[in-house]
């Protein structure tokens, strides 16, 4: 019996999407079980986990990033969809939405300004400027958004979509040891700012805590796009 | 479930169709949002329906995010010279952003006379 031939079915497999789909759903299902053992910590973020499996994956492969989205787009796709049922906790939640909308339309207003005025004013006092300062306006709102939104102001779309992702991270990372340390014990508060400040990777981390929390962070994160696009070239004219 | 995944997009398709005919600045997905509910408060049944599906897709909201995020990860590069400022301003303004958001809303909860505040309160871990 002849040996296997390796390397011509890792050539077959590296450019068919099945091989990168299953290695998405893996890398994220050690990230989920990584987090789940560490009691959802928050520093244990499946994204960031599995995103680090499968950029290490690539790198020691050679594999383009393009290649790696063929198979990853079905799950990318999905986002879509995702969104659309974040309705359904909203309307399982809506006795407790109604009473809470004043505090959910002043907390809107103020995270989102917030949001775009403090990345342009720090992003300013470090000395950035030009497209890179621009691409920062949106980075607290979701994707698709934010790009769009990026190229309307003369930024940099790819690098607004880069800043987007971080800053989800970087927000479902933080807002566990910060709310604890605020002693704010309010779900919906707490997940209503996660989805204004984090869109929807910080929704995903409300969901883990708690259901509550989760509904309101997708409202958060839903009025937010639509406000984010309004206020964001109004804000950038006011401050350049 | 597949009835629910067809609900699903097809409030995501006329989300779509609504905000690019109309040059909406919404994003076509968060107004299928809203016809999903205005759909749900109309027929209890619809809500019924998807439910199970919607659920099931939500608590594995991250795994979504896992393309797009390795996509950051292989174009780090974009980030150029101003990648460790650029990472000062995001977590000081998402910190920020958090801080605030979360002030005001407990503030007018409070103003506004809003027990669900209370009701809300959860055990803290």
């Amino acid at each position: 019996m002849s040996p296997l031939p390796l390397p011509e079915i890792w050539s077959y497999l590296s450019r068919e999407p099945l091989l990168w789909l299953t290695a998405t759903l893996v890398a994220y299902l050690i990230g989920d079980a990584l987090s789940r053992r560490a009691k959802r910590h928050p520093v244990v973020n499946p994204v960031l986990t599995a995103m680090m499996l499968l950029g290490g994956l690539l790198w020691m492969t050679g594999t383009p990033y393009a290649t790696y989205f063929e198979g990853a787009q079905f799950v990318h796709f999905m986002l879509g969809p995702a969104t659309v049922a974040l309705a359904l906790p909203l309307y399982a939640n809506r006795a407790q939405i109604r009473p809470a909308l004043l505090p959910m339309l002043a907390a809107l207003l103020a995270g989102s300004v917030t949001a775009i005025v403090s990345a342009l004013w720090i992003a300013r006092l470090l000395g950035i400027e030009g497209p890179v300062w621009l691409s920062l306006a949106p980075k607290s709102t979701t994707a698709p958004v934010a790009i769009g939104i990026s190229e309307q102001l003369g930024g940099l779309p790819t690098l607004t979509a880069a800043l987007v992702i971080l800053t989800g991270i970087i927000g479902a990372v933080i807002v566990t040891p910060l709310m604890r340390l605020m002693r704010i014990r309010d779900w919906r508060a707490r997940g209503f700012a996660v989805g204004v400040a984090a869109h929807g990777i910080g929704t995903a981390r409300a969901f883990q805590v708690n259901d509550t929390a989760g509904a309101f962070a997708g409202i958060g994160m839903g009025l937010n796009a639509m406000l984010t696009a309004i206020l964001a070239p109004y804000v950038v004219s006011l401050l350049l | 479930m597949i009835q629910a995944v067809a609900i699903l997009l097809i409030c995501q398709l006329t989300g779509e169709t609504l905000a690019r005919g109309l040059a909406l600045p919404i994003p076509g997905p968060v107004l299928g949002m809203a016809l999903l509910l205005a759909g749900c408060l109309l027929s209890s049944r619809l809500a019924d329906t998807v439910m199970p599906t919607a659920q099931g897709l939500l608590s594995h909201l991250s795994l979504l995010f896992v393309p797009a995020g390795v996509g950051v990860i292989s174009h780090l590069d974009v980030l150029g010279g101003s990648g460790p400022a650029l990472l000062v301003v995001l977590v000081a303004s998402t910190a920020l952003a958090l801080v605030v958001g979360v002030l005001v809303f407990v503030a007018v909860a409070r103003l506004t006379g809003d027990g669900g505040a209370q009701a809300s309160e959860g055990p803290q871990p």
